[in-house]
C-alpha cells in the first residue's frame, strides 16, 4: 500500500471501517502500518521530566534506534511535569513548537481539534497488544477518534510496612475499606500510623482523594456534564475519610507529595500510598536495608462500589497538527509502540511506567519483583478523571484548582460539615462546567 | 519635492531640540509601551473576558469579578493577603528599624554584621523558602525536635497544617527574608542624618528617646516611606515562599492573591479568571503606594504633627 492511500485513510471517517470496506480483510487491519517519514523530516517530541533513569534511558535508546534506522532526528525536550500542560497548550493554539507531546490526563481533549487523528495506529497497536485498557482508552478517544496513543498508568499502591502490619494483629492486609479502617486504627494503636496527604499534593493527594470518592460509589460530575458531587455516596466517602484521617500521623493536611515518602522512609509512618519510586528509594541506600526488606505493596482496598477504581497518573502522546512532518511523526510513534521496544520501555521504567494495552502485562517486569505485582494492575483499575462526565477543559480545571482534595481536607479537618464542604465542592465545580 | 521634505524632516529630527529629544525618548517610550503598559492592560483586559490557556476569550464584563466576590476561596485569599501583608510588613519594619539602628551604632566588627545581615536577602528565595519547609516540617522539624528533646512538647508542631499555626509560619519566613532589606535601607537613610543634629539635641539636654522620637525620625520619615513601600509591595505580591511551603494549604488558609491567581490561571487553564484575581491586587497596591507617597511624606507628619 501506498503511503498517500495511508493519509487518506487517516484523514477518513474511520480507518478500519474504511479499510474493510476497500476489502482488506481485518487481519490485515491488525498489522501495524508502516509509515514513511517526509524527505529531511526532523522532529521535536515534548515530555514530562523522567521520575526514573532508566526510563529516559530506554526511551532515549528506542529514539537513536528510530533515528539509525530512518535518518529522521528527533529531539526530546524535557518539562516539569506540571510544566507540560500550558506548554502543550499553547503549542497547540499557537500551532508552532514540539510536534509530539507526551502530556498527562486529558490535556488532549483541551485542543482536541489541533490533534492528528491516529485512530489507525492507536487500533492496529490495541489489537496486537491484546487492545487498550478501557482507562488509558478513555483518556485518548474524542467523539470515537483517538486523538493520542494510551502510553502508560503511573501505578499508585499502597506501600506498608509488613512487620507493623502484623505487629498490629493483622496476618494479611485487608482488601476491603471496613477492614482497611480497622487496620488503620490498630496501626495507630501501636504508635505506627498511616498517613495519607490532605495536603495540595498534585499527584498523591488526588490518587487518594478520588479513591475515596470512587470506592463509596461517589461522582464528581454525571454523564450530562451536570455536577453530580452532592450524594449520599459522597457522604459516606467524607464520613470514611473523617474516620481514616483520625488514624493518621498529625499533620497530613499540610503534605505536599513528596512528604509521604519522607515520613515513609523515615519510619515515621507505616502505611501510606505511592509509586513504585517510594520501595526503590528505601532499597537503594544501603542505610535503609531493613525497611526496604520490610516494605510489601497492595493495590488500595475495594470500597462498597465493589470493584477497585483509582485515579493513577496517565499519560498519552499526541501529534500536533502543525507538525511539517506528520508520516515521520506517525512512524516515530508506530517505532515506539513495536511491541518489542514497548517492552524493552517498560522494563527499563522499573515498574513505573504500567503499559496501557493489555499485552503488555506479560512483561517480565511486573513477576521479578513482587513489590511490582500490585503497580501491574494501575492501567485496568485506572478511571478517567471527571468521572463520569466528559473529559476536556472543565475536567481538567477542577482537578487543577483542588477542588476534591479541598473538599476532603476541609471536612476531615473539621473546617466544614460534611454538608458545607460538599456544597462547595459543587459550587467550584459548577464553575468549570457551567 | 518628496526628497526634500524627507529630507527636511530628518533635519528636524537630529537638529532641533525637540526633534532629537524625541528621539531620545523613544527607547523609553518603547520600553513603557511593550513591556509594562501592554502586559498590564492585555492583563485586565482578560480578566473582562473568559480566556483560557491557548485559547482567544470573549468579553465577559464583570462576570469573573462577580463569581470572585462570591467565592469563598477567593474572599479567604483577600483576608490571607491581607493579614500576610499587613503583619509582615509591621514586623519587618520594627524588626528592621531596630536592627538599623544598632548597626548604626559603634560596634566591634561592625561591617562583619552589616554583611551577615543581607545574608537571608542574597539568599534565593526559593532556597530559603525550601529551608522553612524543613524548618516547619510536620515530622522532622528542628523546632519541634529541639522542643521535644527539653521536654517542652510531647508531638511534633504541626505548623503548617493548622490554618493559624501555617498562616503565622509563612508570615516568620517571610519576616526572616525581609528584614534586610528594610534594615540595610534604613541604616542608608540614618547614615544620612548629619550627626550635628543630634549632638546639638544632646547639648539642650534632650534624652535619648527624644532625640530619636524628634530629631531621627522626622528626618528619616521620607525613607521610611519609600522602603516600606517597596516592602508592602514585595510582601503583597509574594508568591515563591507560599508555592514551595503550602501551595496555599492547608485548605486554602495560606492561599494569597497571587498564588490563587496562578492555580487558577496557568495549571487550571482559566487565564480569565487568573487574570481577574490579579486586577483585583491593584487597588490595594495602589492604596499602599499612595498612602505612603501622599501621608508619609507630608510635612506635618514628618515633623511630628498632625493635620
Amino acid at each position: 500500500m501506498s503511503n498517500i492511500t495511508r493519509r487518506d485513510l487517516m484523514a477518513g471517517a474511520a480507518g478500519l471501517a474504511a479499510a474493510s470496506a476497500l476489502g482488506i480483510p481485518r487481519a490485515f487491519a491488525q498489522e501495524v502500518p508502516t509509515y514513511t517519514p517526509e524527505e529531511g523530516a526532523s522532529l521535536r517530541l515534548l515530555r514530562w521530566v523522567p521520575f526514573v533513569k532508566s526510563e529516559e534511558e530506554a526511551w532515549n535508546a528506542n529514539t537513536r534506534a528510530f533515528t539509525e534506522a530512518t535518518g529522521v532526528q528527533v529531539q526530546v525536550d524535557q518539562e516539569s511535569w506540571e510544566d507540560v500542560r500550558p506548554k502543550a497548550a499553547v503549542a497547540a493554539n499557537v500551532g508552532s513548537g514540539p510536534d509530539m507531546v507526551m502530556s498527562w490526563f486529558d490535556d488532549p481533549f483541551q485542543y482536541p481539534d489541533k490533534l492528528v487523528d491516529v485512530t489507525e495506529l492507536a487500533e492496529a497497536v490495541g489489537a496486537a497488544n491484546g487492545g487498550w485498557y478501557d482507562g488509558p482508552r478513555g483518556y485518548a478517544v474524542h467523539n470515537d477518534r483517538f486523538i493520542a496513543m494510551p502510553l502508560c498508568a503511573i501505578g499508585n499502591a499502597i506501600c506498608y510496612r509488613q512487620s507493623h502490619m502484623e505487629a498490629a494483629g493483622f496476618s494479611e492486609f485487608p482488601n476491603d475499606t471496613a477492614g482497611f479502617l480497622e487496620l488503620c486504627k490498630a496501626l495507630q494503636a501501636k504508635g505506627t500510623p498511616a498517613g495519607f496527604p490532605h495536603g495540595k499534593a498534585v499527584g498523591d493527594g488526588n490518587n487518594y482523594a478520588h479513591w475515596l470518592l470512587w470506592s463509596h460509589g461517589g461522582r464528581m460530575i454525571n454523564e450530562d456534564s451536570t455536577v453530580g458531587i452532592d450524594s449520599a455516596e459522597t457522604r459516606a466517602a467524607i464520613e470514611y475519610a473523617k474516620q481514616l484521617y483520625a488514624t493518621f500521623i498529625p499533620g497530613t493536611e499540610s503534605w505536599l507529595d513528596i512528604n509521604n515518602n519522607r515520613a515513609f522512609l523515615a519510619g515515621q509512618v507505616s502505611l501510606t500510598a505511592n509509586g513504585v519510586s517510594l520501595y526503590y528509594a528505601a532499597k537503594n541506600d544501603p542505610a535503609m536495608a531493613e525497611i526496604a526488606e520490610d516494605i510489601r505493596t497492595v493495590n488500595l482496598p475495594i470500597g462498597p462500589v465493589g470493584e477497585s477504581v483509582e485515579l493513577h497518573q496517565t499519560t498519552s502522546i499526541s501529534i500536533f497538527n502543525h507538525t511539517k512532518y506528520p508520516q515521520a511523526a506517525m512512524a516515530y510513534l508506530a517505532w515506539m509502540y513495536d511491541t518489542g521496544r514497548m517492552n524493552a520501555w517498560i522494563e527499563g521504567a522499573n515498574a513505573y511506567c504500567c503499559g496501557a494495552a493489555k499485552g503488555f502485562a506479560d512483561n517480565p517486569v511486573w513477576t521479578s519483583n513482587p513489590i511490582h505485582a500490585p503497580y501491574a494492575k494501575a492501567s485496568a483499575t485506572l478511571r478517567p478523571n471527571g468521572y463520569a462526565g466528559p473529559l476536556g477543559y472543565a475536567s481538567a480545571g477542577v482537578m487543577a484548582d483542588y477542588v476534591l482534595v479541598d473538599m476532603f481536607a476541609e471536612a476531615v479537618t473539621g473546617q466544614a460539615s460534611a454538608d458545607d464542604a460538599i456544597a462547595n465542592a459543587a459550587k467550584r465545580a459548577g464553575r468549570y462546567y457551567g | 519635492m518628496a526628497g526634500s521634505s524627507r529630507g527636511g524632516l530628518i533635519y528636524w529630527l537630529t537638529e532641533s531640540r525637540n526633534g532629537l529629544g524625541l528621539i531620545f525618548m523613544l527607547p523609553a517610550a518603547v520600553f513603557l509601551l511593550c513591556l509594562l503598559t501592554y502586559p498590564l492592560g492585555l492583563g485586565v483586559w482578560l480578566g473582562f473576558t473568559d480566556a483560557r490557556i491557548g485559547r482567544e476569550g470573549i468579553f465577559v464584563g464583570l462576570e469573573n469579578y462577580i463569581w470572585l466576590f462570591n467565592d469563598s476561596v477567593f474572599r479567604l485569599s483577600v483576608f490571607n493577603t491581607i493579614f500576610y501583608t499587613v503583619v509582615a510588613s509591621v514586623l519587618k519594619f520594627g524588626l528592621g528599624l531596630w536592627l538599623a539602628l544598632i548597626l548604626n551604632e559603634k560596634l566591634p566588627l561592625k561591617n562583619f554584621f552589616r554583611a551577615i545581615v543581607l545574608l537571608p536577602w542574597v539568599v534565593p528565595t526559593v532556597l530559603s523558602a525550601l529551608a522553612f519547609w524543613w524548618i516547619f516540617d510536620s515530622q522532622f522539624s528542628i523546632i519541634s525536635w529541639v522542643l521535644m528533646k527539653w521536654g517542652l512538647i510531647s508531638a511534633p508542631i504541626n505548623f503548617l497544617g493548622e490554618p493559624w499555626n501555617a498562616r503565622w509560619s509563612v508570615i516568620a519566613a517571610n519576616v526572616w527574608r525581609g528584614i534586610p532589606f528594610v534594615a540595610i535601607s534604613l541604616l542608608a537613610g540614618l547614615q544620612t542624618i548629619p550627626q550635628s543634629l543630634n549632638e546639638a539635641a544632646a547639648l539642650d539636654g534632650a534624652t535619648a528617646w527624644q532625640r530619636f522620637r524628634r530629631v531621627t525620625l522626622p528626618l528619616l520619615t521620607p525613607i521610611i516611606a519609600v522602603v516600606m513601600t517597596f516592602s508592602v509591595l514585595f510582601t503583597f505580591t509574594d508568591f515563591q515562599l507560599i508555592y514551595v511551603l503550602t501551595r496555599g494549604g492547608p485548605v486554602n488558609a495560606t492561599h494569597l492573591m497571587a498564588t490563587l491567581s496562578f492555580q487558577r490561571a496557568i495549571p487550571g487553564g482559566q487565564l480569565g479568571e487568573g487574570a481577574a484575581i490579579a486586577v483585583a491586587m491593584i487597588p490595594f497596591l495602589l492604596a499602599a503606594i499612595l498612602f505612603s507617597f501622599f501621608g508619609l511624606q507630608r510635612r506635618r507628619w514628618q515633623q511630628g504633627g498632625s493635620d
